[in-house]
């Protein structure tokens, strides 16, 4: 299996992870991929609603976001978020990619896109990008994955 | 049955089970088939309507379901009907979601309903008379089968703007 260099926050601790996805399958492979990047799960929801509640609650690094769910949709998640927290980082991570999409999730403040399934150097790249976006939460890779950090 | 609203649903198929499952696939069998479709294990079926209309159907064995969920998951998965279904649900979406992305990017406009499943015996409705294709596909995991059935609803616009009017 590819190893990834950790990608941490500014403070040396594991990025926190909200990821929301109606699949449960869906959501045990991204935590799957997290787990390898070094970081950490810090809450799942299974629709846009229970997304919103658990970021309040939580406060992630970043927010894992799929678009097709109950209840309410990524992207109208997006756009509820964005609109309490400017800042949020969320990434969209949807089976359907296409331009109308993409920019009706970037236009309400989503930062990134990714396709399912998802390519772990790919989502890796993305969060990578995502992370360095931000001085207040850089994503620098120190150590390898799994390793232990001092 | 147009061919060109055929492929990109293979293609996608092909390319999400080879990355799922991490290994390649392979198509053994492809036949038209205008029965009702008799489903084979749990059946996940799609329907499309807009510039393109028709259904894909999904259909694996519970056995080769739970396989897919465990190579989806990372961890063995304990066999249940839930598991079943939403594998199934999962693996349709994800086709579904990559051949709509490369229709929609050729410029046909659809809407995509979310995916019933069929777990009973009787052919599945609507699916009568229809010419479909049937292509069953062998992964690592087992054989996954594709009926799709699509058909143009209308002329796409730059096809009609093409026709020259008749005085």
């Amino acid at each position: 299996m590819k190893q990834f260099a950790a990608l941490l926050r500014k403070d040396n601790q594991p990025v926190r992870y909200l990821v929301v996805d109606d699949s449960v399958f869906a959501r045990k492979n991204l935590i799957k991929m997290i787990e390898m990047f070094g970081g950490e799960v810090a809450g799942e929801a299974g629709d846009g609603l229970t997304a919103i509640a658990e970021l309040n609650r939580i406060s992630p690094d970043i927010v894992l976001m799929d678009i097709t769910m109950p209840q309410m949709e990524g992207i109208e998640a997006v756009e509820r978020i964005v609109r309490q927290h400017p800042s949020a980082r969320i990434v969209m991570v949807s089976s359907v990619g296409y331009q109308e999409n993409i920019l009706a999730a970037l236009q309400k403040g989503a930062k990134h896109f990714v396709q399912k399934p998802v390519k772990p150097e790919v989502l890796y790249e993305i969060l990578r990008y995502v992370l360095s976006d931000d001085p207040n939460a850089v994503g620098v890779p120190v150590a390898m994955a799994g390793e232990h950090r001092s | 049955m147009r061919m060109e609203l055929i492929q990109p649903f293979i293609n996608a198929a092909d390319a999400v089970f080879a990355e799922s499952l991490q290994a390649p696939t392979k198509i053994v069998d492809l036949e038209m088939d205008q029965e009702a479709y008799r489903r084979k294990g749990v059946a996940a079926l799609i329907a499309i309507k807009g510039d393109i209309e028709g259904r894909v159907i999904l259909d694996l064995s519970p056995e080769v379901a739970v396989k897919v969920a465990s190579q989806l998951a990372g961890v063995e998965v304990e066999a249940s009907e839930q598991v079943v279904r939403e594998t199934v649900c999962e693996m349709a979406n994800m086709v579904i979601g990559n051949s709509v992305t490369l229709l929609n990017d050729q410029g046909f406009h659809f809407k995509v309903f979310p995916p019933e499943i069929h777990m009973d015996e009787t052919g599945l409705a609507g699916s009568a008379d229809t010419e479909a294709l049937v292509i069953c596909i062998e992964t690592p995991c087992g054989e996954i089968y594709l009926n799709i059935a699509m058909h143009y609803l209308h002329r796409r616009r730059q096809e009609r703007n093409a026709v020259p009017a008749l005085d």
